[in-house]
């Protein structure tokens, strides 16, 4: 069963009621003119939002839009820099989650907030522990927990560990956390995100619950299905804005995707057919496990080839940054081999980041914050990472600052770094120069393997036209690029072959001519298989599904 | 992340709020001094005195500067990997060890020329290994250095202490001391040096490990600023994940810069141990470990900053004996309660106020602007 | 084999007189550190309570007033502990480092300038000193085999403070595990930001937590100076907060363990004690030396993994900033 499907068959799970109709006057909640800023980052512009009570109301834009920060405000995480909050009509200062609690506001982060060594009675009690003594008040916790867990069909065990759940169930523990507090207003952010299929399912059921109860819920997310599949209304933000606000069954994916991206210009990028060559890298049936033991690469297989640029789409988290670090060597490999060359990396055999390196791989990793560079570094410290060892750079003992400089400066020059400056400190320069001086130190050796992630993360539209431009330079003069990025946007015009990649599996292996968005945006969610049965809005799949 | 770094022009972050920290540190202490019924400005003048006024002070002053400057190098070294090495007063200690044990070896042999540069070696090798295993532990097991450091030096103490109990005792004596080395394996002191060349200054322990510290802190700077292994180091120190991704091997770099930490804290026993006691004693390293951690704290892990903390702490030490000298009521720990307070507020209290610099200082700028508007 | 009981009678009796600080200040620890507060300044509250409660004795003759002094004294330390480190977010290594020296140079400062013996308080005695607490009957039933010695030697017979020490543990245990403030102090030490979006204020958590840890070291102290001493001298703490440290590591950061590893450490000073110069048949004389290293080398090896497992609490010595 789809979303879709749930969607239809809501009024039968809902015991036959539709949602309540809008007649109610008051919303039960109003936001106005909210703004609020970080530093020069305006996150939140003269914010307005009305949700109607029993209703669920979506709010839908790109990463970076600003929804999570406006819930975050409306939780009391962040104040606002301005602007009211009405709740049932009334005006509410909320400062603290505190506030925002008993206001009957309850939130379902994104990231759960749950202590793992807690059982679940534990974690749904605190901070409304109702008594100074556990004893007592548990025991009425406990009666309560089980009451709302059967009123909402919520089953969970009350003295399961929070950290030996699955995520589905992590979820719900943290939608009876809101519903003990008296949550009658649930704000969800982004909350399949984490979820599987059948999960999800599970999900949009319970929410359909709840609006039956009168309970009203924001729902956060950037995938339009859920949005037809679940909401009444549905508010639309781009760049810290609202845009526009519309009744669901009066809309559309297309109307929706629309006012989404609003009218930029389709990124189009003139490239040739790709006339791909031998095969430089091929990775097979790889896997690998995170430090808490989630199998977060499951059977990898995939080759790039001299010439082409091969796509990753998905949702984040669904394996791309951990198949960046296996394929450049920074996390291990616990199963399968990764060949570059003449030289096959298994677990038995490992490789290291200095190694990969050193067979002509590159990589600009996703997160320059987190990997990609060092703020503290002055810019020319950050123009040789990685290749600090390298012997042009390097006497005997002493490292050549000049020389280091000189190479800054004419990546500077080359990549139209501003300010170029090779002493100024790296975290002085604006995203998109700092972006452009990693990707100038990975380009600039002309590597046979190019890994590239989010290329154009937080920067400006000039320098994503100029970054794509040279991205295809590199692979028409032969490289091998591997493109991962969440703007499903800039795979499809970028890459000559597009992979999906699934909770750590590829699911889906397509032809970057015959794939589009629709398609895409399926297998991303998994429904590729089932998709061919979906309602006909969907395009059919046509690309070759390997699993 | 990097937005505060922003507000405030580097001169603020660098400069003046460091000295606001010193600044309020000393204020505490003199506020310490009236508190106990004497007199702070009195003090200060027999402290500077004490410390600069004759040239036996200033000797003084110095040999203590000499300990402060390796132990305050050490603590920087290890902090720019982000590591913080507690255990400085055990690596000294156990690197007395290996050049005394050294001395006792070869002085009957060998002359001073060959015993220095061996000793040197010993001392950190030494002080090196005692920093290995915390650092191995730290790297390899994940144990937490900081806790593991402070273990080893009280591991270290309980050593030194049975060894110089049971094995090194000098034959018939009666503290537990080595015996004294044969005078080749002195360092000369400084006002030997003096004379050679005939210049006469008063006798003090200033002795020729000054000479070494200079050394060490000219190779602390170029090693941290100017060579690939001082780049690892940092950026380990600054991000752990940017330094995987650059194909540094963290556990070798976490394991090779304690080991240079403890070696640099080791040469306190060449100081203490070859320079001034000759023989091998209890508590000879005295928590000059610790003050070292005040020392790079307030010298922003620069050796520049670092000989100008250990000149300081020096002083302090010195002119803090000529004011037990003086005013009876205050005693060598009034200079430990001014260590506690530079590590308080040059470290731990570091940022507190930045934010009111902050504010003035934006206060400060809008009123430029409107200014000019005007 | 009689002479052998009443030995280790003694040495157990010895035990519990040298636990006792290693106990409290443990439980302090567990405290500060489950709310995610590293606390490396146990030595130095120790220091500072021990000191307070001396000088107050010695002024007021009253041991209680000690303690009281011993107490508010610690709880000061803590909370400067906590202005850095919660308010300022500072480096909770380093803020703990400053207090443990700044008791070390303030005790003896402020000894020299109120009493003039070179850091010493005065010699207390009567009403300023924790005086043993004979239990009802021991002297009674003393002459009964083996239980009677038990009772008499072993339990009955300390001061007031052995036996608060021994009763931290299972109120420490209790508020830790049994009431809400012990729930949300568990809470904030693995996920800070759980607790804050609950709608509770970390950071009166954590002062809440700093200040039970302060409480508990002023105890420690008081009892150092005032109870199994009768004077002040300088350092006198000598590193038993680095060891109740180790033994709350030891123990996992929980009450029971930590209360076990506090009487290894304690039994194993004890011994050295009393091993002292002493031949072991089949053995020989076991150095003093490695008796007392023995708690540091058993924490190393646990902190290496192994003996187990020693996990932290989750967010440990990070201070606690609303992420963006």
């Amino acid at each position: 069963m789809t979303v879709e499907q749930i969607a239809t068959s809501r009024s039968d799970v809902a015991g036959g009621q539709t949602a309540p109709p809008t007649t109610s006057k008051t919303p039960a909640i109003e936001l106005k003119s909210i703004s609020k800023s970080f530093g020069p980052v305006k996150a939140n512009q003269n914010v307005d939002l009305k949700v109607l009570p029993g209703t669920i109301h979506g709010i839908i834009g790109e990463n970076g839009a600003g929804k999570s920060t406006l819930m975050s405000i409306l939780y009391g995480f962040y104040e606002a820099d301005s602007g009211d909050i009405f709740i049932n009509g009334k005006k509410q200062d909320i400062r603290s989650s505190k506030d925002a609690i008993s206001a009957g506001i309850g939130m379902v982060h994104q990231h759960f907030m749950l202590v793992e060594t807690f059982t679940v009675l534990e974690n749904v009690m605190l901070g409304a522990e109702g008594g100074s003594l556990l004893n007592k008040s548990s025991i009425s916790a406990r009666d309560e927990l089980l009451r709302l867990s059967q009123e909402y069909s919520l089953a969970v065990d009350p003295d399961a560990l929070i950290g030996e759940l699955p995520v589905g169930l992590q979820q719900r523990v943290e939608i009876l956390k809101a519903l003990y507090r008296g949550a009658e207003i649930l704000i969800l952010d982004e909350p399949t995100g984490v979820l599987t299929p059948q999960e999800t399912e599970q999900l949009f059921k319970i929410l359909d619950i709840l609006r039956s109860r009168g309970v009203s819920i924001i729902l956060i997310t950037h995938k339009l299905q859920e949005i037809m599949a679940i909401t009444d209304r549905v508010s639309v933000m781009r760049a810290g804005t609202m845009v526009s606000e519309r009744e669901t069954k009066d809309t559309s994916k297309n109307e929706l995707a629309e006012l989404m991206v609003g009218r930029k210009v389709l990124l189009e990028v003139t490239k040739a057919d790709a006339t791909p060559q031998e095969t430089l890298l091929e990775a097979k049936e790889i896997s690998y496990r995170d430090e808490d033991g989630i199998l977060r690469l499951d059977n990898v297989s995939l080759s790039l080839r001299a010439g082409e640029i091969v796509g990753i789409a998905g949702v984040s988290g669904n394996g791309q940054t951990e198949l960046l670090a296996a394929l450049s060597g920074i996390c291990p490999l616990h199963q399968g081999s990764i060949t570059i060359g003449d030289r096959e990396i298994t677990p038995q055999t490992p490789s290291s980041a200095k190694e990969i390196r050193e067979f002509g791989v590159a990589h600009v990793p996703e997160d320059r914050h987190r990997m990609g560079m060092v703020t503290a570094f002055d810019a020319k410290e950050v123009a040789i990472m990685g290749y600090h060892d390298d012997s042009s750079y390097n006497g005997t003992f002493l490292m050549n600052t000049k020389a280091v400089e000189n190479h800054c400066r004419q990546l500077m020059q080359d990549y139209d770094v501003r300010p170029e400056d090779p002493n100024l400190k790296s975290a002085n320069f604006s995203g998109g120069n700092q972006q452009k001086l990693v990707l100038a130190r990975e380009m600039d050796r002309a590597p046979k393997i190019l890994l590239v992630g989010q290329p154009t993360r937080g920067v400006d539209i000039g320098a994503i036209e100029f970054i794509h431009k040279n991205l295809i330079k590199m692979r028409d003069t032969g490289s091998a690029i591997l493109l991962v990025s969440v703007e499903l946007e800039e795979v499809l015009s970028l890459s000559d072959r597009i992979i999906v990649m699934f909770e750590g599996r590829i699911v889906g292996d397509v032809s970057a001519k015959d794939a589009d968005a629709c398609q895409l945006g399926l297998l991303m969610g998994n429904a590729g298989e089932e998709g061919t049965g979906t309602p006909s809005d969907n395009a059919v799949v046509t690309g070759e599904v390997s699993r | 992340m990097s937005s505060p770094n922003k507000t405030l022009p580097g001169w603020i972050d660098i400069g003046l709020i460091p000295l606001i920290n010193i600044a309020l540190a000393f204020l505490v202490s003199g506020f310490v001094i009236w508190l106990i019924g004497e007199d702070p400005i009195e003090a200060v003048k027999i402290m500077i005195n004490g410390a600069f006024g004759y040239d036996e002070a200033l000797g003084y002053t110095l040999y203590y500067t000499t300990n402060f400057i390796f132990t305050g190098l050490a603590v920087a070294v290890a902090f720019h990997a982000s590591l913080f090495n507690i255990g400085g007063e055990g690596q000294a200690y156990i690197g007395g060890l290996g050049v005394g044990l050294l001395c006792l070896l070869l002085d009957q042999y060998v002359p001073l020329w060959v015993i220095l540069p061996l000793a040197i070696i010993a001392s950190g090798l030494f002080g090196a290994a005692w920093a290995y295993v915390p650092a191995y532990l730290q790297a390899y097991r994940g144990s937490h250095i900081v806790i593991t450091t402070i273990m080893f030096n009280f591991i270290a103490a309980a050593l030194m202490n049975y060894l110089l109990v049971n094995v090194l005792i000098a034959r018939g004596s009666g503290s537990p001391e080595s015996r004294v080395f044969e005078e080749t394996a002195w360092l000369p002191f400084m006002h030997e040096i003096f004379a050679w060349f005939g210049a006469e200054i008063t006798r003090s322990p200033l002795n020729l490990s000054i000479v070494l510290a200079g050394f060490a802190s000219i190779f602390v700077w170029f090693f941290i600023w100017h060579t690939r292994w001082g780049y690892a180091i940092r950026m380990l120190g600054h991000n752990e994940n940017a330094a995987q991704y650059s194909g540094i091997d963290t556990k070798r770099v976490i394991i090779g810069t304690m080991c240079l930490s403890g070696a640099l804290a080791s040469f306190v026993g060449i100081n203490e141990i070859m320079g001034v006691h000759h023989r091998i004693l209890l508590e000879f390293t005295a928590g000059y470990g610790f003050t070292g951690i005040a020392v790079s704290l307030m010298g922003r892990n620069h050796p520049v900053g670092i000989i100008i903390a250990s000149l300081l702490f020096g002083a302090l030490y010195q002119g803090g004996a000529e004011l037990a000298f003086e005013i009876p009521t205050i005693q060598k720990e009034m200079i430990t309660t001014i260590q506690g307070l530079v590590i308080l507020f040059c470290g731990a209290l570091a940022f507190m106020i930045r934010p009111t610099l902050e504010r003035i200082f934006s206060n400060f700028t809008q009123e430029n602007k409107t200014a000019v508007v005007e | 084999m009689d002479d052998f009981f009443l030995l280790s009678l003694s040495t157990l009796d010895s035990t519990l007189r040298l636990s006792t600080p290693l106990i409290l200040c443990a439980m302090a620890g567990i405290f500060s550190e489950r709310s995610g507060i590293i606390d490396i300044g146990l030595e130095g509250k120790l220091l500072a309570g021990a000191f307070a409660a001396a000088a107050m004795a010695a002024y007021s003759g009253s041991a209680m007033l000690g303690l009281i002094a011993a107490i508010i004294t610690s709880i000061s330390m803590a909370l400067l502990h906590g202005f850095a480190c919660i308010t300022h977010k500072g480096n909770q290594v380093v803020s703990g480092l400053a207090i443990n020296i700044l008791a070390s140079g303030l005790t003896v400062t402020f000894g020299i300038a109120w009493f003039h013996q070179g850091g010493q308080t005065p010699n207390l005695s009567g009403d300023a000193r924790f005086s043993p607490i004979t239990f009802p009957g021991a002297e009674m039933i003393r002459e009964i085999p083996f239980f009677g010695p038990i009772y008499t030697e072993l339990l009955s017979g300390h001061n007031l403070l052995v036996y608060v020490a021994f009763l931290a543990v299972p109120l420490t245990w209790w508020v830790l595990y049994k009431t809400r403030f012990g729930l949300r102090l568990r809470a904030v030490g693995e996920n800070p930001q759980a607790v804050d979006t609950a709608g509770i204020s970390v950071t009166f958590l954590r002062y809440r937590a700093v200040i039970c840890a302060g409480i508990l070291c002023g105890i420690a102290g008081a009892y150092l100076s005032t109870a199994h001493n009768a004077a002040f001298g300088r350092e006198m703490s000598a590193g038993q907060g680095y060891i109740a440290l180790a033994a709350m590591i030891f123990g996992k950061w929980r009450p029971v363990p930590g209360l076990l590893a506090c009487l290894l450490f304690g039994f194993l000073n004890a011994l050295a004690f009393r091993l002292e110069g002493v031949s072991v048949p089949g053995i020989g004389q076991i150095p003093v030396q490695l008796m007392q290293s023995l708690p540091y080398v058993l924490t190393v090896i646990l902190l290496a993994g192994f003996i187990g497992k020693a996990i932290a609490p989750k967010a440990i010595g990070r201070p606690y900033v609303k992420e963006r």
